[in-house]
């Protein structure tokens, strides 16, 4: 192969070779990572506070969560990270279809895990469990009880937002593989867009137990 | 070519996915399980506990940690690391500020619709709560 002097479309002129332009598209992924884990530890953050400032209404507004939906989402959450790194893998043994059918399966789970939020979410709009000055549902014990659903809707919310963003995303991978961009050699973009899919499950893992399973 | 690509591009085979998801789902089950049984103050630390293996399994497996460039697992400690710091350093303060200052919990707003004694007599919750 003349890839030294004819170098393939896929390698930027600025990087020696593959592995050199590879590795450096995943630190830069790794380090947009680490924001992402720095911008939703401020949450973590402000639940912990609130939670221990009023353990007993967390403790109290937490069994209006619907745990059976939760667990259910746990686990749609875990398939599609399951597929999705197994569309990675037919990427790197060069199996397009079995990879499409696979970003395709991640992208249902995906859509699954926003249907069920969706009902979960006019479930409390419907009672008025809702953030701060909306709220008011009246038939939990305790101070601030509107304190838990502030933090449920941002740290839901904010998780719900990226849920959507990685749909759009694996969409773009999903296109390029169809049309043929991506192989063996050069699936990068691919494998980005997973460790984004995985960091967002990743969150969800924490925030499944800290807000639907509190003791 | 193709030779060193094998050395760089860990490909792990099917079955270790397979596990590793299934391990995630028994995992999830035990987490629900165990959130149903009281363990006098543990609860909260058993969680933790099990998401966090959950975690390792999601990022040394699926996000490849255990196999990649250990430069990619330095900058993930370090995000989880400061972001301990930013939640230790703050609890130190908010949950010792009752040792100096007298402080208890009370509502934000006294006459908010939620702390009214029987909010079905009131107008103001009538109109709020629509329903009631």
């Amino acid at each position: 192969m003349s890839l030294a002097h004819n170098h393939p479309a896929y390698l930027a002129h600025h990087f020696s070779d593959m592995e050199q332009q590879k590795a450096s598209a995943k630190l830069g992924m790794w380090i947009f990572l680490l924001t992402e884990i720095l911008l939703f530890g401020g949450l973590f953050c402000a639940y912990a506070v609130f939670r221990s400032w009023n353990p007993q209404m967390f403790l109290n507004a937490h069994k209006h969560l619907n745990v059976i939906l939760g667990t259910v989402n746990t686990a749609v959450l875990i398939s599609s990270s399951l597929t999705m790194a197994l569309a990675i893998r037919s990427l790197q043994v060069d199996k397009k279809r079995p990879a499409i059918i696979f970003l395709l399966l991640t992208l249902a789970f995906a859509a699954t895990f926003l249907v069920i939020k969706y009902f979960e979410y006019a479930h409390k709009i419907h009672l008025g469990q809702l953030p701060g000055k909306f709220y008011t549902y009246t038939g939990i014990e305790g101070t601030n009880p509107h304190i838990f659903f502030s933090i449920y809707f941002a740290m839901t919310g904010l998780h719900g937002l990226h849920i959507l963003v990685g749909m759009i995303v694996i969409s773009w991978v999903l296109v390029n593989t169809v049309k043929d961009k991506y192989s063996s050699e050069y699936y990068t973009p691919v494998e980005n867009a997973g460790l984004y899919w995985h960091l967002v499950d990743l969150i969800w893992i924490y925030l499944f137990p800290l807000l639907y399973l509190i003791g | 070519m193709s030779q060193e690509r094998t050395h760089t591009d860990h490909i792990l085979p099917n079955k270790t996915y397979l596990l590793v998801a299934a391990a995630l789902l028994v995992f999830t089950a035990i987490t629900v399980r165990v959130s149903f049984i009281d363990l006098g103050g543990y609860n909260a630390i058993a969680a933790i506990a099990i998401a966090t293996f959950k975690a390792l399994l999601v990022s040394f497996f699926f996000m490849h940690l255990l196999y990649d460039k250990k430069i990619y697992l330095f900058v993930f400690s370090i995000g989880l690391l400061f972001v301990g710091v930013f939640i230790a350093l703050t609890m130190f303060d908010t949950l010792r500020r009752a040792d100096i200052y007298d402080v208890t919990a009370e509502p934000i707003q006294k006459d908010a619709v939620i702390y009214q004694e029987n909010p079905a007599d009131s107008t103001r919750a009538d109109e709020r709560s629509g329903q009631h």
